[in-house]
């Protein structure tokens, strides 16, 4: 499975639930300036476990939080390596 | 030791001294303490309001701050309304409480309340006080949190027990400046804003409105030492480029519970700070501050923390302490303290090894990032579909916020007609209307069954 794709995917479909205007999600985007508030990041965690079956936030215990949208992607590649 | 308890707060900021130097910053504005001490936000007209039950109802920060200041020790009670609790509830708050005034930066409250005499305007031009105070009442604090039904629960507090956590004999150096990212208009915030103003600290707030990284950045312009927000305000705070720009000296976790791989990641990302994580509620005051890094609390903590009085009881934990509040105002409540006087903070602690971890609430209530959020209020909302028989809300484990909130549903036999998409779209339309973001669930799962405990009540699992 791609997980960059799975993860635009689910940006998206948090962002339309939500009402929210999601920016152009390229990888120097900083994550808090998505469009997707705490509360829809935090739901896209919980998305993306279902679907690609890792949660890097709990698995991955000394790793820094992403801070852009690339972070993310490569947060996730590695979790699901 | 048990500390002199502060008359007022005003009385408190003169002795903590230094006023000129000291300031409290939000967003928009930064105002020097020794205006909000010497000076009114209330067009003078604060001696109106003596002896009376004022109620203050700001949206911004740095007005409830200074209707605080000129206020306590003056007014007979004072009700704090948070900004984010729908003005709906103003009119049972306000009956409640006996409020016969409101003080605000809006134009008008627009709903009508019974029993309210004065509407005084609170603005940030800051006119010369007409009278010197002279601190007649010992003003009841009113704090406003969330109860079952989506009514808010109206807890009694005074400056002492508020303020019973902080130590007052040790005056901070000037150069100490606090922040938090809770609004003061909630325990966890008011415990900061008290903190800075009787230790003889400066302020910073945050605002609801302003981009995490923009506060960050202000934070650290400003030289914010001391910062205090729940385990998900640090994580929203370490995605963001700006957590750099601050080097706190002290790093506070409250209102949730705290992972063993967020302390270690502000320890990491912090490296000349403290890293604490504190129990406070509402109702039962501050408890305890572990500051070992660990998560969990030392069971050696909960037999002896001097001032605080802790037991385990049928696996929740209760507190007695001179911090605790004294009372709902809400004559449906129950009492808030059994007949010893312990407050039953319904927080399911289990003993594993020598610490104490948190393992969610014998209530069932959900914390959303800091939020209590009660399951009943929204399974309500859900039971209003007219298609719908029964629905359990329960928690599910969020890294980023620490608990979501997501809903069984048992359906009544639809009519062929009506699809589940369509229910499931109209129950998700229902709870957007009716309540606050963090409340609608994320998801919703249509299952034939809810187990029924033999009281006939809902069978809720801890966390």
């Amino acid at each position: 499975m791609n997980v960059r794709s799975e993860v635009v995917t689910q940006f998206k479909q948090v962002a339309q639930e939500q009402g929210k205007r999601l920016a152009p999600l390229t990888d120097d985007l900083e994550l808090l300036n998505s469009g997707l508030d705490s509360l829809c990041l935090a739901i896209l965690v919980n998305r993306l476990e279902d679907a690609l079956g890792v949660d890097p936030f709990t698995a991955s215990e000394d790793a820094l939080f992403p801070v852009t949208f690339g972070d993310f992607v490569s947060f996730y590649e590695h979790a699901a390596a | 030791m048990q500390q002199p308890s502060p008359s007022s707060l005003s009385h408190a900021l003169n002795t903590a001294g230094n006023l000129a130097d000291r300031f409290v910053s939000g967003a928009e504005a930064k105002i020097a303490l020794s205006n909000f001490v010497k000076g009114s936000a209330l067009d003078g007209r604060g001696h109106e309001l003596c002896g009376r039950s004022v109620l203050i109802a700001t949206i911004d920060q740095l007005m409830a701050v200074a209707a605080l200041i000129e206020l306590d020790g003056v007014a007979r009670r004072i009700v704090l309304y948070p900004p984010d609790l729908s003005l709906e509830h103003l009119p049972f708050v306000a009956r409640s409480a006996a409020v016969d005034a409101i003080v605000s930066d809006r134009a008008t409250i627009g709903i009508e309340t019974p029993g309210v005499t004065s509407f005084i305007h609170c603005h940030e031009r800051i006119v010369p006080r007409v009278s010197d105070r002279n601190v007649p009442h010992q003003t009841e604090w009113i704090l406003l949190t969330s109860g079952t039904t989506g009514t808010p629960k109206l807890v009694a507090h005074t400056l002492t027990s508020l303020a019973g956590a902080i130590e007052k004999n040790n005056l901070a150096p000037a150069t100490l400046v606090w922040s938090t990212f809770y609004d003061i208009r909630r325990y966890g915030g008011l415990q900061i804003f008290l903190r800075a103003m009787l230790t003889g600290a400066s302020l910073v707030l945050s605002s609801a409105q302003e981009p995490v990284g923009e506060f960050l950045a202000r934070a650290g312009a400003l030289g914010v030492t001391h910062i205090s927000g729940t385990p998900s305000h640090w994580r929203r705070a370490l995605m963001s480029a700006s957590a750099h720009l601050m080097a706190p000296e002290y790093v506070r976790l409250s209102g949730e519970i705290a992972d063993q791989a967020l302390l270690d990641q502000l320890q990491a990302f912090y490296p000349q700070a403290s890293v604490s994580h504190a129990f406070a509620s509402t109702e039962a005051g501050v408890a305890f501050d572990v500051k070992d890094t660990m998560s969990g609390v030392p069971s050696a903590m909960i037999q002896h923390t001097p001032g605080v009085e802790m037991k385990i009881e049928d696996g929740t934990l209760r507190i007695r302490s001179d911090r605790t509040a004294s009372c709902y105002l809400n004559h449906e409540c129950r009492p808030l303290k059994d007949k010893d006087g312990f407050v039953d903070t319904g927080d399911v602690l289990e003993l594993r090894g020598d610490r104490y971890h948190f393992i969610g609430r014998r209530d069932g209530v959900i914390n959303v990032g800091g939020l209590k959020v009660h399951p009943e209020e929204i399974e309500e909302v859900i039971n209003r579909h007219p298609h719908v028989r029964m629905s359990l809300v329960r928690t599910r484990k969020n890294p980023l916020m620490g608990a979501l909130v997501v809903a069984d549903v048992v359906l009544r036999t639809a009519p062929i007609s009506i699809d589940n998409c369509t229910i499931h779209r109209d129950i998700l339309s229902l709870c957007r209307e009716s309540l606050s973001a963090h409340k609608v669930p994320v998801s919703i799962n249509f299952v034939s069954a809810l187990a029924v405990a033999e009281t006939g009540k809902l069978i809720r699992r801890h966390a």
